[in-house]
């Protein structure tokens, strides 16, 4: 198979390495040849923060670059326009429809541009909007925004729901187990545009 | 057994089935998951040391007594550890010592870029540098064989790229090797002039043997492709261009970046058209290529700063460039800030109020210089906020401080500070104790009272230390408390002579510490004045011209209340 891309994208914080880990293990339990990249440190207090996920028969490069994300999942409105560019054509954005203002925005240098949703739609981008943090109170807790996106994922997937199922098992400490499985539940709703 | 695993904990996990038992690193980005993960094996003694040159040194003590060692570190790290390094050249190993240097390209979080690869030229030291985490794996294994079999410290070069990029791992079972007795060898192991002369011509024996190694070891290899392209690279950039080029280039793909072979380089140009040198930062091989006499494209075309990528190896070919869809509209930058709560906030908010010229250090603080804080003035390295303090001052430059955390200055900042007493200049040091190392993660620290297995150990008392060091006026406040901190560096400043303020909170993202009762903005009485936003926390924003409050990110820390004149912000239960 060829390489697929995934870009999860967001605000430092939001939970995207256990995100990215999560996929990264379904990944490597199918048998794929699997790299996720990440990024620690500075960047993650509170800026935008990007994790590549890529895999196939054989991974090279473990970067995705412009134009050549099949999906980008964004925890925040904003930041899925931000990486908008990396999306491949045919490519599918799936973003949580919160939004956190940065701080150019909070110090009024910026204002936070409305519309996002139609506008990357009207750039000729695929979008599924998703009330994410709504699903994760619901499911019991604002943190768990990152499974409720990845469930919204798998229904773009063609792995059975235990396989999810297995790789949120390996991934997730044991206390948040029944946290993340109804928040992944509640993503993994039928998609409609 | 297959693992996902960041080319750090490959490393580890190399390391670990090497035999490896004793390992000392300072903490730094993209290097400090090596040791976090060495620590979860139980085979290994693990610490953090309070800076690179200790690691490497106690490093060095363990291979000494018999037992593998290792030291990991970021680039900068590396010039604090490089007095030792040049001199273990001289006296080679007792048992195999490895040492980790992790590069950072484009400086995701670093203060500048550097080439590690200089170091093991300059030191004249072996230096492997794998391309994802099965190599971080395979190559630290083999790091102690080479270690032991040629009497030398061996460097193992990683990237962010490489670092922090999981991919799939075989991994094995630990074999210990029989530990090295030591015997009492001075002209080894002593280096005065007299013994170093000695050893200084096997060092370039050594050199000589690793060369010969270079030509046929596993660690460099060729790819045959099918056109007439030929491209030497290493690291993460063989990966840019496998991606970029497929089967159409023939690769060189060296492991053993110093020393570089000569004939394995010679005969690989002979056997193609075109050649390309692509590696990230310097033009290391391909300067070596030139000085073998070779036609060479290389930086001409490659930048020498910044990451690669796929897209940029095929476009400096010859590529189109790809892009896809965007948005016309311009989008907000979203820099990094200080967290909502964090204690550093109050003291740049009264650094700013006083305008004083601050001289910063490397951690989380440094984002005190940010806007609206905006409240610092330099930041060079580890430690120079204190030593620059005292030149600062000695030079008359005015009212100011150093700022400068706990574990910073543990590292290399207690120097300056003896400088500062020893020499009396007028000097105001403020500790910002967090009692954490935050930055990379939360590593405890010779402050933290414990150790990184989480267990207890011996802790600095910082005021004791600094009594000690011939401070005698020392002042430890509250940073959540803005009038405390006020008065308190308005009165050092003002004081002749040296001080010490220790500003002292834990980092609000700790475990141990809990979220208050987040705040909220009492609508009929905020005037929108806007005051509670000077202090730049990304809990508060203004709405309909009255400030709003985010309670999923609000810790309760009051500081915003303590700059509203109209007490509109206070918590529910008051």
């Amino acid at each position: 198979m060829s390489v697929k891309n995934i870009m999860i994208v967001g605000v430092g914080g939001q939970g995207s390495l256990l995100a990215s880990k999560l996929l990264g293990r379904l990944l490597m339990n199918e048998g794929y040849d699997a790299k996720v990249s990440e990024v620690h440190g500075m960047s993650q207090r509170g800026g935008s923060v990007v994790t590549y996920v890529r895999y196939g028969d054989k991974v090279y490069s473990p970067v995705i670059d412009k134009g050549q994300a099949d999906f980008i999942v964004s925890f925040e409105l904003l930041e899925a326009a931000r990486w908008l560019e990396y999306l491949a054509p045919g490519g599918r954005v799936i973003t949580n429809t919160q939004q956190i203002d940065p701080m150019p925005v909070i110090t009024g240098a910026a204002q936070y541009p409305g519309e996002l949703v139609e506008k990357m739609r009207g750039a000729g981008a695929a979008v599924d909007a998703v009330d994410a943090l709504s699903l994760a109170m619901e499911a019991g807790s604002s943190k768990a925004v990152n499974i409720v996106l990845m469930g919204r994922l798998s229904k773009y997937f063609p792995y059975p729901k235990d396989a999810w199922a297995r790789a949120l098992e390996e991934t997730v400490p044991e206390r948040f187990a029944e946290l993340n499985r109804r928040a992944f539940e509640l993503g993994a709703v039928e998609v409609g545009e | 057994m297959k693992k996902l695993l960041l080319g750090n904990e490959a490393l580890a996990r190399g390391l670990y089935e090497a035999g490896c038992s004793f390992a000392s690193s300072y903490p730094g980005t993209p290097s400090t998951e090596i040791t976090e993960s060495i620590a979860q094996y139980g085979e290994i003694y693990s610490e953090w040391a309070p800076n690179e040159k200790v690691a490497v040194e106690a490093a060095f003590g363990a291979s000494l007594a018999g037992k593998r060692s290792f030291a990991g570190m970021k680039h900068v790290g590396l010039n604090v550890a490089a007095d030792p390094l040049f001199t273990l050249s001289y006296t080679g190993v007792n048992a195999g010592l490895v040492i980790a240097v992790a590069d950072d390209p484009g400086m995701h979080s670093s203060q500048n870029e550097q080439d590690s690869r200089h170091y093991a030229i300059a030191a004249k030291l072996p230096m492997l540098e794998p391309a994802d985490s099965g190599e971080c794996y395979e190559f630290a294994k083999y790091a102690y064989e080479l270690s032991e079999k040629y009497d030398t410290p061996v460097l193992l070069r990683l990237c962010t790229r490489i670092s922090h990029s999981q991919s799939v791992v075989e991994v094995s079972e630990r074999t210990a090797p029989p530990e090295q007795p030591y015997v009492k060898n001075a002209a080894k192991y002593v280096m005065m002039p007299g013994n170093a002369k000695v050893r200084r011509p096997m060092v370039d024996e050594r050199t000589r043997e690793l060369t010969a190694l270079a030509e046929g070891t596993f660690l460099n290899r060729v790819e045959e492709g099918s056109g007439e392209l030929g491209v030497i690279t290493s690291g993460t950039a063989y990966q840019y261009v496998k991606e970029a080029l497929g089967e159409a280039a023939s690769v060189l793909k060296l492991g053993l970046v110093n020393p570089l072979p000569e004939k394995l380089i010679r005969d690989f140009a002979a056997g193609v058209k075109k050649l390309i040198v692509v590696e990230e930062l310097d033009g290391i091989i391909e300067d070596h290529c030139r000085k073998l006499g070779l036609e060479v494209t290389g930086k001409e075309i490659f930048p020498p700063f910044d990451e690669f990528s796929q897209n940029l190896v095929a476009a400096k070919l010859g590529a189109p460039k790809q892009s896809g869809a965007a948005v016309e509209e311009a989008i907000p930058s979203r820099p990094p800030v200080m967290c909502a709560g964090c204690p550093h906030r109050g003291i740049f908010y009264v650094l700013s109020k006083l305008k004083l010229t601050v001289l910063g250090d490397i951690g989380c603080y440094t984002l005190g210089a940010a806007a609206p804080l905006s409240a610092m003035d330099t930041t060079i390295c580890m430690g120079a906020s204190v030593s620059g303090l005292h030149g600062w001052n000695c030079a008359g430059g005015g009212d100011s401080v150093a700022v400068i955390g706990d574990s910073t200055f543990m590292h290399t900042g207690v120097n300056g500070l003896i400088n500062i007493a020893y020499n009396g200049s007028n000097s105001t040091v403020i500790i910002l104790d967090n009692s954490i190392t935050g930055m990379t993660g939360h590593q405890d620290n010779p402050t933290t009272g414990y150790n990184i297995k989480g267990d207890p150990s011996g802790k600095i008392d910082l005021e004791a230390l600094c009594r000690a060091i011939g401070i005698e006026r020392i002042a430890v406040v509250d940073p959540y408390d803005l009038g405390q901190c006020e008065k308190a560096i308005t009165e050092e400043v003002a004081a002749p002579g040296p001080s010490v303020i220790i500003a002292r909170r834990p980092c609000a993202l700790l475990k141990y510490v809990k979220a208050a009762e987040p705040f909220i903005a009492a609508q009929d009485k905020c005037a929108g004045c806007s005051a509670c936003m000077r202090i730049g926390c990304p809990a508060i924003s203004m709405r309909d011209k009255k400030a709003a409050i985010d309670p999923t990110l609000c810790v309760g820390c009051g500081v915003c209340a303590q700059l509203c004149k109209f007490e509109a912000l206070r918590q529910q239960a008051n």
